[in-house]
């Protein structure tokens, strides 16, 4: 069992530091940093990576179908926003509350301009995953060089 | 009312009590627990798991969670960024309550899993009637 924090305690401070040090080890390069002291101070957490053809966004959201989800493109600034209920119910006695509920909103600025009608959003165990194809303008590109 | 949305916790190995073989960080999943007169119920958050990935056991009254997750999003392009790791999720709890446990069972849906620990008969709620004696 993982036994309550005793505050101050060495044992605590001694786990304080392991923490952090697996944090900072997640926020290497290529991190915005959001990850401060174990909780996200923004919903979702997002991992985008470019695969040359298209930008994959990934987040977890476990508890939510994709009709649960509004996934919209305006430019090229992706929004994810959603609502995640409660199921916890009023005439029971809750021991333990540590998932949260409400709504979320979380809008990115993507590096390239994509095309929105082909955009392709899935959901699976929890995971939603955003496919977008590039613009053909971002897209890279082979030029051939010419001897003469 | 509304709790703060967050990511589940990463877990520092110290907090398990064993070492595992397979290398990978291991997360500690946010939890509801909540008390019913029929029932423990305990939901956790655990996106990326199935159900045939979930191993959960129950002996001498700790009920032990372990979701393994397989590794995504590597060799797949340029990291533009990175907010969370992908790895397993863990977390023991004591179980105080007597319980049935030949009749514990878990669901898994859409990354949250939902394990139901029926109130043995001598720990649920019972009215006695008391009878009048001559």
């Amino acid at each position: 069992m993982i036994a309550a924090r005793f505050p101050f305690s060495n044992l605590d401070l001694f786990r304080g530091e392991v923490d952090r040090l697996f944090e900072d080890f997640f926020a290497a390069p290529g991190s915005m940093g959001t990850r401060q002291t174990g909780r996200m101070t923004v919903f979702p957490a997002l991992n985008v990576w470019d695969n040359g053809d298209e930008l994959v966004a990934e987040a977890e959201l476990p508890g939510l179908s994709i009709e649960n989800l509004d996934i919209s493109l305006m430019g090229s600034e992706l929004t994810i926003r959603g609502k995640r209920e409660s199921q916890n119910g009023k005439d029971t006695a809750c021991h333990r509350q540590e998932r949260g509920s409400g709504e979320f909103a979380r809008t990115v600025a993507l590096p390239y301009p994509v095309n929105s009608d082909a955009v392709d959003a899935a959901m699976k165990d929890g995971i939603l995953t955003i496919k977008m194809p590039k613009a053909e303008s971002a897209k890279p590109r082979k030029i051939e060089v010419k001897t003469q | 009312m509304s709790t703060e949305l967050s990511a589940n916790q990463n877990v520092s190995v110290a907090q398990k009590n064993c070492e595992q073989t397979r290398s990978g960080c291991l997360f500690r999943p946010n939890v509801d627990i909540i008390e019913s007169s029929e029932e423990l119920l305990l939901r956790a958050d655990v996106p990326g798991a199935a159900g045939k990935d979930i191993e959960l056991d129950y002996e001498n009254g700790v009920l032990t969670l372990h979701a393994k997750v397989e590794p995504r999003q590597t060799d797949r392009g340029r990291c533009l960024l990175r907010e969370y790791a992908v790895g397993d999720y863990y977390r023991a709890f004591e179980i105080n309550e007597q319980i049935e446990a030949e009749n514990i069972s878990a669901e898994c849906v859409n990354g949250v899993l939902t394990i139901h620990l029926p109130k043995a008969r001598s720990a649920k709620p019972r009215r006695i009637t008391v009878t009048n004696s001559h």
